[in-house]
């Protein structure tokens, strides 16, 4: 069942990221973090169509995590959901159009390596 | 070290700090209220009304805002490597609040994710073009 949980996750995760990251990124660097000008940046972010998808399948993967948190330890729910750092570093490449340098890519991979031997 | 970049520099590491400790704390709070069975479709809702549980998502709120924050400036591919240093802290967490156990595999599971952290923090966080103000 908490393979079910884990697989919901990964997917809410990864998309809801990915838009989350578009949708910042089209609306421009946050510089001011006034209280005002954070209300004015949220609301212009509500009718942000990337970041509103993102949000909802975040929602999605957040009710699904507290699910997979009832019947799994910490330390194995957190480190299994972690799949998402290779899907989301392909996406970043080829939806974001990153830059995704060697550095970050071996970064990554070991970051990813790690991720498995704490959760395996 | 030029201004620009060195104000970016300084703006990322405070951003990924909040980014990080609010998603380390709010995992933990979580975990702690969470009961050991949901009664039904309702128990998503009132299992919300549980303190560590409102702690927990308050946190978690925190997270959300102060991440999307950071990827307003900075990389996907920068942001998820470096945030992931909390994949250490919840170990170190689970371990002194939880009880549970860190074997010697999970450190050196630790240690690389650090190296990683290590590696990418050193990079610029910003690549992507045509977007940059």
């Amino acid at each position: 069942m908490k393979w079910i949980y884990i697989g919901v996750i990964v997917a809410t995760t990864t998309v809801g990221e990915v838009l989350q990251a578009k949708g910042m990124r089209s609306h421009g660097e946050i510089r001011d973090f006034r209280p005002g000008a954070i209300g004015r940046a949220m609301s212009a972010l509500t009718r942000n169509w990337a970041v509103i998808g993102g949000v909802m399948a975040m929602a999605v993967s957040f009710f699904a995590y507290i699910r997979l948190l009832s019947v799994a330890e910490l330390s194995f729910a957190v480190p299994a959901t972690a799949v998402t750092y290779v899907l989301e570093t392909v996406l970043a490449k080829y939806v974001l159009k990153e830059q995704v340098t060697r550095l970050r890519w071996a970064g990554a991979a070991l970051v990813i390596c790690g991720v498995a031997l704490v959760s395996l | 070290m030029s201004t620009e970049s060195a104000r970016l520099r300084v703006k990322t590491w405070t951003c990924a700090t909040v980014v990080v400790l609010s998603n380390v704390f709010g995992n933990f709070f979580l975990k702690r209220g969470m009961p050991a069975e949901l009664a039904g479709p309702l128990g998503y809702i009132t299992v919300l009304f549980r303190p560590w549980v409102t702690m927990g998502v308050m946190l978690l709120i925190l997270w959300l805002l102060s991440r999307m924050a950071l990827l307003s400036w900075a990389d996907l591919s920068y942001v998820l490597p470096v945030t992931s240093i909390g994949y250490v802290l919840v170990a170190l967490v689970s371990r002194v609040f939880l009880q549970e156990q860190i074997t010697a595999q999970r450190w050196a599971g630790i240690i690389l994710i650090m190296a990683g952290v290590a590696l990418v923090s050193r990079g610029a966080p910003q690549t992507a073009q045509g977007t940059h103000r």
